[in-house]
């Protein structure tokens, strides 16, 4: 049964330098790195690799201490050139400097029809090992999915509204085999239904449209409309006791991948995008991929931040930084760390805000106007003051200020009747961007979830 | 501006840890912040962009949306000062307007200004300094509502301690700006009214400057009048009729008639006379969207309905008076648009914002119309609300609670 869902509430920013439908002929990174930081909760990772080691594309290069089952393997083939740490000595990346040719570890492969007989624990075990667990996410809490779990229901949002977001249907257009591969290994993980969230506008990539068997849901409505917990509030809310998985489109093309060809096959389109690239465009590379030969001769100019993902939620990493696992977009925006002469009172038309307070004139450029916006702050942090904006900004029926202050105040009840299950950093992070006050909300949600999963 | 930049470089690191000034760290750089809006940038995790809003604009637009009624009070204060001493017989916009109106108000109402603004600067800096956090852009607000509630008669030195006792015990004492329980410049009202009330209550609306005023003059404000005439039994629409203070055509009708308060040429404190000027200020906020219009409606609905309610009933001369009339008479605008509004003290989720709105007007009429010691009603009403607000709030909440407690499987 379909659902089609309007949303009001919300907010895109509409930033420019989005990424054209092209590739270019960049040159492919030398280097990848598995950092484990990019993985939620992977607080002890046990290295399986050392400096000087080679390793093929799915080779596993670390696992969690307390998931000792999911591995975490190489995207390439190649010898593992440093193991960077940072304060005590917490891994930070293990780089890899690839091969001209990748070469792979080889698993069992299937096609669709053979891959229904084989059961959910040897496509467990093949997904464990062959370094795709991890792109199953579980709710509550968003972090790797625990391998013994059954979910209610598997969710998929195969669009994407933040800030310069890839389109999916563009990064995944040659595997749509791959991606009918990885639902049919992710049903057998579920009773219930597997959702493919799509977007009302636009027209949808016969990778997503051809599914069959699954439940296609329509969603419209600004950012975060994309956003698979926003979509999962209004299709069956995630209730205490629920348990859900989330896949993102890629997760569920590598999952096909690997019980089509046998390989985990880490190659992606990734979308080099933001008012400071050149040429924003797709480039074809890995998982990992060291952003260095992105953006080379591609820069505006050189005092630039390069966000692996979208500007919302992504993080900031070095110019020869890599890309984080789960991000398939490399954002690159001016630096602003310049003061500005009575910054607070002067008029602005250029910088977009939300509000429309004194002087912020951004609401009257109309909703086509692209930005090209600055990492700074525009102003400190304060307490909360205004009230009533959060609410605009996130389409669920939760109040995001008491919620969070719940989290400030360690209140573990009042968390959990406000709804901490229903969200992860993500869904908040347009409040984050409108705060008058400046809080990390993003930061103090994790917090919160943390606070749950070990209280 | 690069000169301004780089003096303030160089002193910088006399303020910071283990220059000599440390202690004074958190001033410098509220100076250095007014000046410059700092060059922080976003964090390594985290949105990477901001809104281009900060606190120190929004408490900005809030000054300014009340421009108008600062104004309009400047100008008021001459004038009631003019037709006080005769000197005035004529009402009308050219009279209004009027330089000599102009400089007469600015004289009084001025000083006033930056009383407040330096007393209660001075008492953000010390806390800042002693509590070692930045410096509350909540007092811009403050600052200048506080000269808006007082008659212009009113002693420097109790301005400066109402205040002083608004921002310390109203604010500071709960943690600073998006702390405290109640309304800071309500609190510092309340304050002078309980504490001073001879310099806030009866014939202070109207500074006089040592001149006497002409017989014909009352100097009254409409809510006395109504009041002494409901005591007196008679009509409370033929009391107020019968106030002219020798002014011939004010802006409209008699002098107490409701366009001419609705305009606003009548005495009280220096920014509340004009229901026009607020509602200027209204629309400011609630298209800048800094204030709420949930709550401006609904303050204005909730006079009008208890209005309506107390004319059916009837049971007293001020019972009768026209609904409409409440809404143009004392600070009941001025408090719907700049006190109920104030988003730390009022109701924070939507609904409670209609209930809460609601509440202070229909409170606001209640006091003024049954409460035989306060003439009015709006200060009493915001600060009780104030108190209330997280109780309306909290049942709003609960029910969202239910609701996410109904789908619970375990």
């Amino acid at each position: 049964m379909s659902k089609i869902v309007k949303l009001k509430k919300g907010f895109d920013i509409n930033l420019a330098g989005k990424a054209a439908k092209k590739i270019a002929n960049s040159p492919i990174s030398e280097t990848f790195a598995v950092k484990p930081t990019d993985f939620v909760g992977l607080e002890r990772p046990k290295l399986l690799v050392n400096e000087g080691d080679t390793v093929k594309a799915g080779t596993p290069i670390l696992y969690n201490k307390f998931q000792e089952n999911v591995m975490i393997c190489s995207p390439v083939s190649g010898e593992v050139i440093e193991v960077k740490r940072g304060d005590k000595r917490k891994v930070l990346e293990i780089k890899i400097l690839a091969d001209k040719e990748i070469e792979y570890e080889h698993f069992d492969s299937f096609n669709i029809s053979s891959v229904k007989n084989i059961s959910r624990q040897d496509a467990q075990k093949q997904m464990l090992n062959g370094g795709v667990w991890p792109h199953i996410i579980q709710r509550p809490y968003g972090v790797i999915a625990k391998e013994e779990d059954t979910p209610k229901a598997i969710y998929i949002s195969t669009f994407d509204t933040s800030p310069l977001a890839a389109d999916w249907g563009y990064a995944l257009k040659d595997d749509e085999e791959a991606f009918q591969m990885g639902i049919e290994v992710l049903r057998k993980f579920t009773q219930g239904p597997i959702h493919l969230n799509q977007n009302i506008n636009g027209e949808v990539s016969s990778v997503f449209s051809n599914v069959t068997e699954i439940q296609q849901n329509k969603f419209s409505g600004p950012h975060p409309a994309g956003n698979v917990g926003i979509q999962i509030h209004h299709i069956a809310p995630i209730a205490k006791g629920d348990l859900v998985w989330t896949v993102s489109p890629f997760g569920v093309a590598q999952i096909g991948k690997l019980f089509l060809n046998g390989v985990h096959d880490a190659s992606r389109l990734v979308a080099v995008a933001g008012s400071e690239v050149k040429d924003p465009q797709y480039h074809k590379t890995f998982t990992g991929a060291c952003v260095d030969r992105l953006i080379e001769d591609n820069l505006q100019q050189n005092h630039v931040r390069c966000i692996s993902g979208n500007v919302l939620t992504g993080e900031c990493i070095e110019k020869n930084g890599y890309l984080g696992f789960y991000d398939n977009l490399l954002s690159v925006i001016p630096e602003g760390d310049q003061q500005e002469f009575l910054g607070w009172l002067k008029p602005k038309k250029e910088v977009l805000s939300f509000h429309k307070a004194f002087g912020l004139m951004s609401f009257l450029n109309g909703k086509n106007k692209e930005y090209k916006l600055t990492s700074n702050t525009n102003g400190e942090p304060r307490a909360f003051v205004q009230t009533g904006v959060f609410e605009k900004v996130l389409p669920m029926d939760i109040y995001p200020v008491y919620l969070l202050k719940a989290i400030m105040a360690e209140d573990y009840d009042n968390m959990e009747a406000l709804g901490i299950f229903e969200v992860i950093e993500e869904d908040l992070a347009l409040c984050e961007y409108v705060d008058v006050s400046k809080h990390d909300v993003q930061r103090i949600v994790r917090d919160g979830i943390e606070l749950m999963q070990n209280g | 501006m690069k000169f301004l930049e780089n003096i303030l470089e160089k002193q910088k690191p006399l303020f910071q840890k283990g220059g000599k000034f440390e202690k004074f760290y958190y001033l410098f750089e509220a100076g250095e912040t007014f000046l410059f809006s700092p060059a922080h940038t976003a964090g390594k995790k985290g949105v990477q962009v901001r809104d281009a809003i900060d606190l120190k604009r929004m408490m900005m637009t809030v000054v300014i949306a009340m421009i108008p009624c600062l104004i309009w009070g400047i100008f008021n204060v001459g004038y009631q000062h003019q037709i006080a001493t005769g000197s005035l017989t004529e009402g009308g916009f050219a009279a209004f307007f009027n330089w000599d109106n102009f400089l007469f108000g600015a004289r009084w109402v001025l000083p006033i200004v930056l009383v407040s603004y330096a007393a209660g600067g001075a008492v953000e800096a010390t806390v800042a300094v002693i509590r070692k956090h930045p410096i509350n852009e909540g007092f811009l607000v403050t600052g200048m509502l506080i000269p808006l509630i007082v008659p212009p008669t009113i002693p420097l030195w109790q301005v400066a301690l109402a205040t002083v006792f608004g921002v310390l015990i109203g604010k500071e004492v709960f943690g600073g700006t998006g702390m405290n329980i109640l309304n800071v410049a309500m609190t510092a009202r309340a304050f002078l009214y309980f504490a001073y009330p001879s310099q806030i209550s009866g014939e202070v609306w109207t500074q006089l400057a040592d001149k006497t005023p002409i017989d014909a003059y009352s100097g009254a404000t409409a809510l006395a009048v109504a009041y002494d005439s409901s005591i007196s039994g008679t009509s409370v629409q033929q009391g107020l009729s019968e106030v002219n203070n020798a002014l011939a055509a004010p802006f409209g009708g008699e002098f107490f008639s409701f366009q001419n308060m609705l305009i606003g040429g009548i005495p009280g404190s220096i920014g509340e006379t004009s229901t026009l000027m607020a509602l200027l200020g209204a629309l400011i906020l609630i298209g800048t969207g800094v204030g709420s219009w949930k709550i401006i409606f609904s303050v204005f609905a909730g006079a009008f309905a208890m209005g309506t309610i107390f004319n059916l009933a009837g049971a007293n001369e001020f019972m009768n008076v026209p609904a409409e009339y409440h809404l143009v008479m004392g600070g009941l605008a001025f408090g719907a648009v700049f006190m109920a509004t104030d988003p730390v003290s009022a109701a924070q989720t939507d609904v409670g914002k209609w209930i809460y709105g609601a509440l202070i007007g229909m409170l606001t009429v209640l006091i003024r119309v049954v409460n035989p010691a306060y003439p009015e009603g709006i200060m009493l009403a915001v600060l009780f609300m104030n108190v209330f607000a997280p109780l309306i709030d909290y049942y709003v909440v609960e029910s969202n609670k239910k609701r996410r407690l109904a789908r619970a499987t375990v």
